[in-house]
Order: C-alpha cells, then structure tokens, then sequence
C-alpha cells in the first residue's frame, strides 16, 4: 500500500531515495493496517542509467548454477533454489531462521532488453543482472518536415 | 512467510557506528552435534576480509562490514531492501575450544565451527602455609 507506480517515479529521478525512505516510513506506521504489505522474495532493488538497467538481490549462500534468470518479452524470471545442511540422526537444528528451498520471482521491466547482451554476476551472495535496453525499442526522433 | 521474515531486521541494540550505515541482525541457522555447534549465518556482502567473530568468555560476536551496495553511475530507482553492516551476540552455554574454532565465507554465507571443549577439570589449589 502507498506504493507507487516505479516507473513513474523516474520522473523525479534526484529525490527517488528520499521519496522511498518516507515511502518506508509511512508503510511502517500503517504496516498493521488492512492488507498485508507483503514483499516478494528476494527483494529486489532496481538501478539505472541512460538506456539500462541493473537489477541486485541479495540470495546469499547459493552455487551460481543453482539460479537461473530469463527474459521473456518484458518479464525478468529469477528463481533458485538451495539446500540446508544435512543433519545425521539425533542432531538437531537450535535455530533455523534463513529461508531455504526454492525460489521464483518475476520482474516487470519498463522495456524491451536485448537478451544476448544481459550480464549475470553472482558476487558475496549478491546477485547483479544488467539488462540493456533493445535498439529497436528506443525511442526514435522524428523529423518535422516544413 | 510473513513480510518480517523477509525482511531484514535492524539491530537497534547495537551502538551507533561512526559511518551513517543501519545495522542489521544476520539470520541464522544453528545445529548442534556431538562434538561441536555449528552456526550459519546470512551476510549477503560480507567476504573473508571484511567479517569478524569474536568470542570473549562464553559470549560470541559476529559483525561484518559491507560497502554501501551501490552501483557505479546508476541511479537507484526503486528499492525493497536496504544495505548495512551486520551483527549479532550470541551466549554460549557449552564450553568451547576457542583453539579449535573454523569459520568460513561464501557468497555471503559465514560457516563457523565451535567444537565443545572436554569437560573442564576441576582445579586444585595448592595452598602455601604462610
């Protein structure tokens, strides 16, 4: 709830951090209120510049080959999947509070990416994807003609 | 899952830092077997250089730093999760040989090894006549 529209906050590109630092606040005051402000997992934060976009999530722990990412039209699929420790007979788990097992979750992008030039790397549990706008997706000029 | 299991949670038990960066509590994993007590923590940004575990008596610290999460010339523009330093104190029932512990980190992930200590044996003192 109170959440806006991402990409009409473009628009006010210089104060986005402060708007979404009130967003947060206001969002905790409410947070008991009505509908349940559920987020997705992993939470995503989404940068960009000129005609890309760079997407990180935090999933620390896991094998690179374990995550997958796709493109289809404009939806970006990360999922994955990971495992907790083996534990023999008569051990016990004191504490489990990471959250384990698999994963999916589709991000809405504000326009067209060129698939073959999308960069993936998986860094201290820090995945980064950059996704740069197709050419025939840009916006083209057109000449006004006397 | 409910939202607060998603989100990271601030630790506002821990003294401010210097550096204007929120402090998070890691979330963990702990078993126990027979010999040892193993703890996994999430610490999405930390490497080997820049995470720490203390152990002073029987209560253990695990801190990290992270760089600010940023990305180079981009312009964050919509944001779910924020980025911090992490830790968290845990009191150790168990005697531990301190010798003995093994940590590690990857992709984010600090491992730690505590093997129990054999039973403390009781101390004689020797008392001098005066």
């Amino acid at each position: 709830m109170f959440g806006p529209g991402i990409w009409r906050m473009k628009r006010f590109a210089d104060s986005v951090p402060g708007i979404i630092d009130l967003q947060r606040e206001i969002n905790r005051l409410f947070s008991n209120v009505g509908q349940s402000t559920a987020l997705d997992y992993p939470a995503i934060n989404v940068w960009e510049k000129d005609n890309s976009l760079v997407v990180t999530t935090e999933i620390p722990g896991m094998d690179a080959e374990n995550i997958n990412i796709s493109v289809t039209g404009t939806t970006l699929t990360i999922s994955g999947t990971s495992q907790p420790d083996p534990i023999k007979e008569g051990e016990t788990y004191l504490r489990q509070e990471r959250e384990l097992g698999n994963f999916q979750r589709n991000v809405q992008l504000p326009f067209q990416v060129d698939s073959k030039v999308i960069e993936a790397k998986y860094e201290k549990g820090i995945l980064k994807i950059t996704l740069p706008r197709q050419k025939e997706d840009l916006p083209k000029k057109i000449k006004i003609n006397l | 899952m409910s939202d607060k299991d998603l989100q990271k949670t601030e630790n506002i038990a821990v003294t401010e830092k210097i550096r204007n960066v929120k402090t998070f509590i890691p979330r963990v994993d702990i078993y126990e077997t027979r010999d040892a007590l193993f703890l996994i923590a999430e610490m999405p940004g930390v490497d080997e250089k820049t995470v720490d575990v203390e152990l002073e008596k029987n209560v253990l610290t695990i801190s990290g730093r992270v760089e600010d999460g940023k990305v180079k010339d981009y312009n964050l523009v919509f944001s779910e999760y924020e980025v911090g330093d992490y830790e968290r104190t845990f009191t150790l029932s168990d005697e531990i040989d301190r010798e003995k512990i093994k940590a590690t980190v990857k992709q984010g992930v600090l491992r730690l090894e505590l093997p129990k200590a054999e039973k403390v044996k009781p101390k004689k003192i020797k008392i001098n006549a005066a």
